[in-house]
């Protein structure tokens, strides 16, 4: 029988390619990384130094894959190979303290990326079955529900009814040749559903037509979290399937964060094929109806907020410059947190960390670098956070550090400040 | 032939071949190991990323500089005053053009040489204080790591000694450190004098087609 290390080494070597490999050839271990990352920084443990989590699939590329392993491995100059009990005690480093955010990859003097590299390590740690509970217990609720918090199609057409009586406005299920599919987080369905209700009101304002699939409400993809490419591809043809069936132009990724990296960047190439409609986030779409000026702003929020930007969304995404576009649109007192932009902090609950129970104690403490980045903004009123995922850590982040600050979501925050009818745009 | 001729000539030609042709096959053996073709629609140029990405991690963010800025200062002054010894030094010139090149070109002077020895030096040295001084750099390191930044030194030293060319012996030295660091270069991190060309595009190239330039 194939031991759990030889399973995880497989996994290693085979996602090991020519990119992998020349961040494992050019990393010169100085440490910079650990100056970037917010779990090193917030306990100062240099454990959580980005490259060293990397270790175990570094050292079965330098003894079986690298260039002159052979030789070296002859000479007895190759590293041990790695060992099952080894690759437990990196679980944490590999799963609890690394939100895949990239932050680390702005500081390296090699441009490597890390977090990238993580993504491709997790391949090996998931096929052994060594990834978290947690996470496993996600990855049953999808395979039942296509949901990681088991949402069925029925509690979606609950919340489709209450913000249908909320808007006035009917939101259609499965509608063939809309504009747009839209897709939703289960978090945001359960904890935000006020989302689709925003939705509704800016599309409805847009003229544009819009559906949910029955069987692809779910943006979520825990196989990406994980590091399940099958998984990953199960869940992004489940979209795919439905928006080409359903003849839809876009399918909207949701105020998420990995689920549009997930869709738009990783799913043609799980699928192996291009898809029949573009791919596009929710706030690329607002960003773009109100350019074109189909959902003219009215009154400005006035209370003082600071926008939240989402690793996956900003940093790894590219979409730095539209929510801020939206939010100087939508409030008249946005002031920017420190760091703000490319080089903001995770929520630290991101790469799956908020789904890993055991990751708890570590991810509030590192929540402490969000909370610096709040307090340093005087008189703040609300945070903007434009990621379901990352919102549901703050909620729970600020009740650990007892802070008092509304945390808005984007879409509903436009929503909430479109013109009437008869307004200009100003 | 005595002890420097041999050093000098046969040796140096064999340690100049290893070189070119293991770090050939280092270089092509990364890059021959492939990777898939990305088939996401780009929003911007891979290849444009590339060179992006070579450039963007010349400099770090100033938000990092309070750990950078020792590295800046140590990588730089070493790395920058190790390349005008080796290529500016009027004996490197002069061996170069001798030996392999045919051609010379215009030395810096000996002051200029001296004191670019002494930055180069006190980078060197700042960089390896550092390595066994922080807990973060001693937690990553390893063997190759230090045998990279002792051999380096001591090729830099012994290139001191040898400057006055007052003993063969000391030129000897010099040029067997220089022999054993051109063999050990390709089989070690000290390859990242070549590799860091695709580290920084390969992220580059792949944040590049979402159109980021981290």
């Amino acid at each position: 029988m194939t031991s759990k290390a030889d399973i995880a080494i497989g996994k290693f070597l085979e996602h090991t390619d020519s990119e992998a490999a020349s961040f494992f050839e050019a990393c010169v271990h100085c440490g910079e990384c650990a100056e970037a990352c917010q779990f090193h920084l917030s306990t100062g443990d240099p454990k959580y130094t980005p490259t060293y989590k990397l270790r175990p699939m570094e050292r079965a590329y330098k003894r079986d894959k690298a260039p002159f392993s052979s030789l070296k491995k002859m000479l007895g100059l190759a590293p041990s190979k790695v060992t099952e009990e080894e690759l437990v005690e990196w679980g944490p480093l590999v799963y609890d303290s690394c939100n895949m955010c990239a932050r680390c990859t702005l500081v390296c003097p090699m441009g490597i990326d890390i977090a990238g590299t993580i993504r491709k390590m997790r391949e090996g740690y998931a096929a052994a079955g060594l990834a978290p509970e947690g996470l496993e217990r996600s990855v049953e609720f999808v395979k039942k529900t296509s949901s990681p918090m088991g949402v069925t199609i029925k509690a979606v057409e609950a919340q489709i009814r209450h913000q249908e009586k909320a808007t006035g406005i009917k939101i259609e299920v499965d509608k063939q040749g809309a504009d747009y599919m839209c897709t939703f987080s289960s978090s945001e369905i359960m904890g935000y559903p006020e989302v689709l209700g925003a939705y509704a009101k800016l599309f409805d304002r847009a003229g544009v037509s819009w559906t949910i699939s029955s069987v692809a409400y779910e943006a979520t993809n825990v196989g990406v979290q994980i590091g399940s490419s099958e998984l990953a591809k199960e869940i992004v043809s489940r979209v795919v399937d439905a928006a080409e069936a359903l003849g839809v132009k876009a399918v909207i990724s949701p105020e998420c964060g990995h689920a549009y990296g997930a869709i738009r960047f990783a799913g043609p190439n799980l699928m192996g094929r291009q898809f029949k409609f573009e791919v596009v986030h929710i706030i690329e779409v607002i960003d773009r109806l109100r350019r074109e000026g189909k959902i003219p702003a009215g009154k400005k929020d006035d209370r003082k907020m600071t926008l939240h930007d989402p690793c996956q969304i900003v940093r790894r995404g590219g979409l730095l410059k539209e929510p801020r576009r939206l939010l100087d649109d939508s409030c008249s007192n946005f002031t920017e947190m420190k760091y703000a932009g490319v080089a903001n902090f995770c929520c630290a609950g991101g790469g799956g960390v908020s789904a890993n129970p055991r990751a708890e104690e570590l991810r509030t403490k590192a929540f402490s670098l969000k909370v610096d980045q709040l307090n340093g903004v005087e008189g703040l009123e609300a945070v903007v956070v434009p990621c379901a995922n990352c919102r549901t850590v703050f909620e729970d982040g600020l009740d650990a550090y007892e802070m008092d600050l509304e945390v808005l979501g984007l879409s509903e925050l436009v929503a909430s400040t479109l013109a009437e009818d008869d307004q200009k745009q100003g | 032939m005595g002890f420097v001729g041999f050093v000098e000539g046969p040796l140096f030609y064999f340690s100049a071949t290893i070189f070119v042709l293991a770090a050939l096959w280092r270089l092509v053996g990364i890059i021959k190991i492939g990777r898939k073709k990305d088939i996401s629609p780009p929003k911007a140029s891979a290849a444009m990323g590339f060179v992006k990405g070579n450039l963007r991690h010349f400099w770090p963010r100033g938000i990092f500089a309070k750990r950078t800025i020792i590295h800046i200062l140590g990588g730089y002054g070493f790395h920058l005053g190790l390349f005008a010894l080796f290529f500016f030094g009027a004996y490197h010139i002069d061996f170069l053009n001798q030996r392999i090149l045919g051609f010379s070109w215009p030395a810096m002077p000996r002051w200029a040489f001296l004191m670019t020895s002494g930055i180069a030096f006190a980078g060197l040295i700042i960089l390896w204080v550092r390595r066994i001084s922080d807990p973060v750099m001693r937690l990553i390191s390893d063997k190759d790591d230090h045998i990279g930044s002792w051999l380096t030194f001591l090729v830099m030293l012994s290139g001191c000694f040898a400057l006055e060319q007052a003993h063969d012996s000391l030129r000897a030295t010099h040029m067997l450190l220089v022999d054993i660091w051109l063999v050990y270069f390709p089989f070690s991190r000290l390859m990242h004098g070549f590799t860091f060309f695709l580290s920084r595009g390969n992220s580059g190239a792949t944040y590049g087609r979402k159109g980021i330039n981290l």
